[in-house]
């Protein structure tokens, strides 16, 4: 028999879909739960999203139930723009270290939006994955939670951080803020730190640093989010002209040994998604998905089905070659049709990398992992949740996570 | 103790400079006699909390209302023990939405808070229902993968189990394999079949009680109480229900053009599972088949036979493909695809694969033929034309997988048999090319629910049980009663594990909150639940009727019967009454309609309409939160109301508002229909039909149809709905004034 645990408590490491998924369900179980985030607000990369396939609903709708649910638990506690850097013992008894970098604006925040209006500089916008600038004191985006403003750390030690400081009215501004660390003895650990976009740079034939109308999947996102860097019109990065041409190219990283062996699962119904909002906002828009097999799997074949109906998409057998610059400054997309056999070499307005997923991080203890990253099993040591465990759509990932949540209720009630 | 409302007035974010902050003192104070005002700076500050928290403390007052920011957020600072409070959004919803130092927005500010504190004089704090016992068994219905891991995990979590299979032995339709797909790296070969383990652990649990040969006759009672009777006579009371009855193959005799029944040595692949088991693999001319063909999606993503993807069988092909090749390195194997599934990790399997020497052909099977040895006709389309394939001697079709989503053997019931051809649809119906007919299943019901609204677990058109959800899976439409494994979704053994885990975890969570009194998802925690005057109650059965979640039975004397630990507490019921009779302790529809009357109407000639919004508090109110973030500006002639769900609206509201004299009513609420983003299910789609009948009140009433409408609204509508606010508010002004205004 195992000892009786020495915590009660359960660690989420992660504050995207998954982490926020465990979370829930292990608090509403009854467990007392610490969620850490290591951005300064939860919601991951789901809330970067502009739509979730196959439904085409907002996935701030579902942040925003799980938001009030996170509200009106006092169970758990969120720390955001925390990092676990240490985790000792096992399950029943983990001790786990966890960093707190500044953020420079305390907990009385109101969200006013005065800090913003006094900072001049402006700094990468993390949010809309460096497609435009925010204030250097900035909201993360219009569903942040917490709702807090984040000062960049660029102008903490400066003039202007001063400023910002001064016309705070609630003196929510700490420019002197520094690191802190502390520990917890938890009785669980669920590692749901998610997954990272496959770097696109990696891919040089496809030129995506040299083109500006090459983009990836989750940069799409953002251009066809209402609250996104073109207010959801999905325009050329190279000089804002409407994208009606539009060629989305699949494995872009995955399936392939020289990058990601394994296949994304998601990138294909998240391209299919993409053909839609192109299609939604032009009528004569024309778009192209080069792919090598089309993994629609289970029920999800019948958005495969949808978008199958619009004659206004064509389905491309092929992995194309590489992307040229055109004479018109187009991208042109080259390569050998495997059906065909023919030799393409089509220019288009757009070009959509559908980059796969990577773990985002390792769990900073000893943990059964694969070849690629993922967590494996949890005999003994943290219990992997959501894309953490390998690439999932964000259903699947819920679904790891509430079984996730099992696994840690048992861990602390033994 | 007697209630004390205390008005709490911010000053903080603007407000104190674009409201006259006297003024909306002097509502509280003149108008409802509020034995407590006070004005902050800063409210949420330590200060300010710390103000509230005094006054509480003293008894002084009982029930603040706060006028500040949006009651999104600060909940935290708000949040004071054993007490109530109310929000009035000054912030989000008047100061950041309207321009400042205006008199509409400040007449705005003020109807706002005559609303917050009329609301006040009828909120009531719950008294959660707990009555009885509450039990903590989980019951299990279906022996196999799922069933048996449910089992195993719950007992983990320290609950007891009922495991209830149908047949004579547990395993499921996975007990007899060798081999399995592999779930541990390096993801290449077949694993053991975890299964005999796995029975052996369960039989030998003293927490598990196994009914072998025995199916759920009846299931009555609610979460918490559950009241399980079993074919052989026994009865059980139970917290939670897993649902793992899995899935069956596709019948095969349905794949004559495949050559099923044509010749023995056409065989489906769980027929050639078998013959892996017995170790020898041969043809009927007892030989070992030295070439042989499997089919994919025999029978899957075909609108004749299922129109889903089976998702498992891919991998499955692969794993016999890899096992025939491996026995003898002289069989030639192929594979017969058309988009070859293999997500995540599974590909290393697809590699393994080729590696091993399988052939792959991508094109469809159009057709199998028997000669001299069997021939598969490929419409091959590397080569764009129809290839022939043989002679073969084996040809394995990949069946896909039925859900058991009813008990096939069991005979059909007509009471409740909607449930079993369901209106939400996942497949387009614009595409001609591939029109599914709905999947009907047979049989009867599975948990025989003593319900009213049937004995079924609702299911989708597909065929398969709850849930449409994408972030909330796990969320049925029978509270306490959740599916797991392929009777949910096509998936493989190891996402079957996982899913089981999670069904056990809600399960543990919803037997947790129930005893609590609590709600379970999405208003956690909720312990309002809804109570029916029956000396009003007209026996109209719309309550029980438009449940979405089937909580609400009826005695034998046609009187509705609330079963609170399988409520939601939407409020739907609330909304369908024809006689304002069914109310929560702190929601009713006096409530809302006291608020709208609450309201301040100018008269006609200060050309002032007042226009009532009802929004859905999860999606249209936190979208016009998120305007008011950005600045966007609206007309500040509307009145926003909160509703739990747009399912709540009773049509009453609406006639409150119009012979209150209000210009004009607009619904927000969410997407109704196959891909519904309603999170009570129904809830918007009740509203929506409820409204297609006010036509007949209006025209009694001479007033124009066009005065009530109802927007589809999305949290993702902060820019549009300001637009689409402003477009209503010009459509009732050309309309003209309510003629009820002031009478």
């Amino acid at each position: 028999m195992n000892p009786k645990p020495q915590s009660q408590t359960v660690l989420v490491v992660g504050g995207g879909i998954g982490g926020i998924s465990a979370a829930l369900e292990a608090a509403e179980t009854g467990c007392e739960v610490v969620l850490i985030e290591k951005g300064p607000s939860l919601g991951g990369r789901v809330a970067a999203l502009n739509r979730y396939f196959p439904k085409m609903c907002h996935p701030t709708c579902g942040l925003e139930i799980n938001f009030q649910r996170i509200k009106r638990n006092p169970r758990l506690k969120v720390f955001t723009m925390s990092e676990v850097t240490a985790i000792t013992g096992g399950p029943g008894n983990f001790k786990a270290t966890i960093v707190t970098r500044p953020r420079y604006v305390k907990p009385n925040c109101t969200a006013c939006g005065d800090c913003a209006k006094v900072a001049t500089s402006e700094v990468a916008d993390a949010f809309n994955y460096g497609l435009g600038t925010v204030k250097a004191a900035y909201l993360p985006h219009a569903m942040a939670f917490p709702m807090r403003y984040v000062l960049a750390p660029e102008v903490a030690g400066t003039p202007e951080g001063q400023s910002i400081k001064a016309a705070c009215k609630v003196g929510a501004i700490d420019l002197d803020e520094q690191p802190t660390h502390f520990d917890l003895s938890v009785g669980a650990v669920i590692w749901a730190t998610g997954w990272q976009p496959y770097p696109a740079t990696n891919l040089t034939a496809y030129r995506y640093d040299a083109l500006a109308d090459v983009i990836t999947n989750v940069e799409m996102e953002r251009l066809a989010a209402h609250d996104g860097p073109t207010k959801g019109q999905i325009l050329r990065r190279s000089d804002g002209t409407p994208a009606k041409k539009v060629a989305l190219i699949q494995c872009a990283g995955s399936r392939d040994l020289n990058h990601l062996p394994y296949c994304s699962r998601i990138c294909c119904l998240a391209s299919m998604k993409h053909a839609l909002y192109v299609r939604e906002q032009h009528p004569d828009a024309q778009v192209d998905i080069y792919y090598i097999d089309i993994r629609a799997h289970d029920k999800l074949e019948a958005f495969y089905r949808k978008l199958k109906a619009d004659g206004q998409v064509r389905w491309l057998k092929s992995k194309p070659a590489r992307i040229e610059p055109g004479a018109d400054g187009r991208p042109v997309v080259c390569g050998e049709n495997t059906l065909t056999r023919e030799v393409y070499a089509e220019p288009y307005d757009l070009v959509v990398l559908a980059t796969g997923m990577q773990p985002s991080a390792k769990p900073p203890m000893e943990t059964a992992m694969d070849d690629y990253g993922f967590v494996v099993g949890h005999e003994g040591g943290v219990i992997g949740a959501g894309v953490a465990t390998g690439p999932l759509d964000v259903s699947m990932s819920v679904q790891s996570a509430t079984a996730a949540a099992l696994g840690a209720v048992q861990a602390v009630r033994r | 103790m007697d209630k004390k409302t205390g008005a709490y007035l911010c000053q903080g974010c603007g407000l104190g400079d674009a409201l006259d902050i006297a003024a909306l003192e002097k509502v509280a104070k003149a108008e409802f006699k509020l034995p407590v005002i006070k004005t902050h700076a800063c409210l949420c500050g330590d200060e300010g909390v710390a103000l509230i928290k005094a006054d509480l403390e003293a008894g002084a007052v009982t029930l603040p209302v706060i006028g500040a920011c949006s009651p999104r957020v600060m909940t935290d600072r708000f949040q004071f023990p054993n007490a109530q409070v109310l929000r009035a959004n000054l912030r989000e919803q008047v100061i950041w939405s309207h321009p400042a130092g205006d008199e509409d927005t400040q007449m705005l500010a003020e109807d706002m808070l005559r609303m917050a504190f009329t609301q006040a004089t009828k909120l009531n704090a719950p008294t959660p229902w707990k009555e009885g016992e509450f039990a903590t068994t989980l019951l299990v219905v279906g022996g196999g993968y799922a069933g048996l891991t449910a089992a195993n995990e719950a007992v983990k979590a320290g609950h007891d189990v009922l495991l209830v299979e149908k047949s004579a032995q547990l395993g499921g339709s996975a007990r007899g394999w060798t081999k399995v797909v592999p779930s541990d790296p390096p993801y290449r070969e077949p694993q053991d079949n975890p299964l005999p383990a796995l029975v052996a652990k369960v039989e030998a649990n003293k927490a598990i009680r196994v009914a072998r040969n025995a199916t759920v006759t009846k299931t009555a009672g609610m979460p918490g109480k559950f009241q399980i009777e079993l074919s052989d006579g026994s009865t059980h009371l139970v917290g939670a229900i897993v649902l793992a009855t899995g899935s069956r193959p596709y019948d095969a005799t349905k794949l004559g053009h495949l050559g099923y029944g044509a010749s023995p040595d056409v065989i489906t692949n769980v027929e050639l599972e078998i013959k892996l088991a017995s170790g020898k693999v041969t043809t009927k001319n007892g030989q070992a088949p030295k070439t042989v063909a499997f089919i994919q999606c025999a029978g899957s993503r075909d609108p004749a036979h299922l129109p889903y993807c089976s998702s498992v069988c891919c991998s499955v092909s692969l794993k016999q493909a890899i096992q025939l090749a491996k026995a003898d390195p002289q069989t030639m194997v192929y594979i017969v695809y058309e988009e070859m599934r293999t997500p995540g990790q599974a590909e290393e399997f697809y590699r393994a694969a080729q590696d091993a020497g399988v052939i792959f052909m991508k094109g469809k099977a159009n057709k199998v033929a028997n000669g001299a040895g069997l021939t598969v006709t490929v419409a091959d389309e590397l080569l764009g034309q129809e290839v022939p394939l043989g002679p073969l001697d084996l040809v394995v079709l990949a069946t896909g997988m039925v859900p058991n989503s009813t008990d096939v053997d069991a005979p059909a019931q007509e009471y409740g048999a909607e449930l079993l051809n369901p209106d939400i649809n996942p497949y387009p119906a614009a595409d001609e090319s591939y029109k599914p007919a709905p999947i009907v299943p047979t049989g009867g019901p599975i948990l025989n629910l003593q319900y009213r609204q049937g004995p079924h677990l609702p299911m989708l058109a597909d065929g398969f049980a709850d849930s449409h959800y994408i972030c909330f899976p796990y969320e049925t439409r029978r509270t306490g009663i959740y599916a797991c494994g392929p009777v949910r979704r096509p998936m493989d053994m190891a996402e079957t594990a996982d899913d089981a885990r999670g069904a056990v975890l809600k399960a543990i969570q919803v037997i947790a909150n129930a005893a609590e009194g609590a709600s379970v998802h999405p208003r956690v925690g909720d312990l309002s639940y809804p109570k029916i005057g029956l000396s009003a109650c007209t026996k109209c059965r719309r309550c029980t009727v438009e449940c979405p979640f089937g909580a609400i039975d009826e005695t034998e004397q046609d009187y509705p019967v609330v079963n609170p630990t399988r409520c939601r507490r939407c409020g739907t019921c609330m909304g369908a009454c024809p006689v304002r009779t069914i109310a929560f302790d702190n929601y009713s529809v006096d409530m809302l309609s006291s608020m709208v009357k609450a309201v301040n109407i100018p008269d006609e000639f200060d050309e002032k309409p007042r226009i009532l919004v009802i929004a859905c508090e999860n999606d249209a109110y936190p979208a016009l939160d998120m305007a008011g973030i950005a600045r966007h500006q609206y007309s500040a002639f509307v009145r926003i109301l909160p509703v739990r769900c747009l399912g709540s609206m009773n049509l009453l509201l609406i006639n409150d508002a119009l012979s209150g004299g209000y210009d004009g009513v607009v619904l927000m609420g969410c997407k109704p229909g196959d891909d519904y983003q309603c999170h009570f299910v129904k809830g918007s789609a009740m509203a929506k039909e409820r409204l297609s009948k006010i036509a007949e009140t209006l025209k009694s009433m001479q007033l124009e149809p066009e005065r009530v409408t109802m927007v589809e609204a999305s949290i993702a509508d902060s820019a549009r709905l300001p637009k689409v606010i402003d477009e209503l508010v010009a459509t009732f002004d050309t309309i003209g004034p309510n003629p009820f205004k002031g009478l």
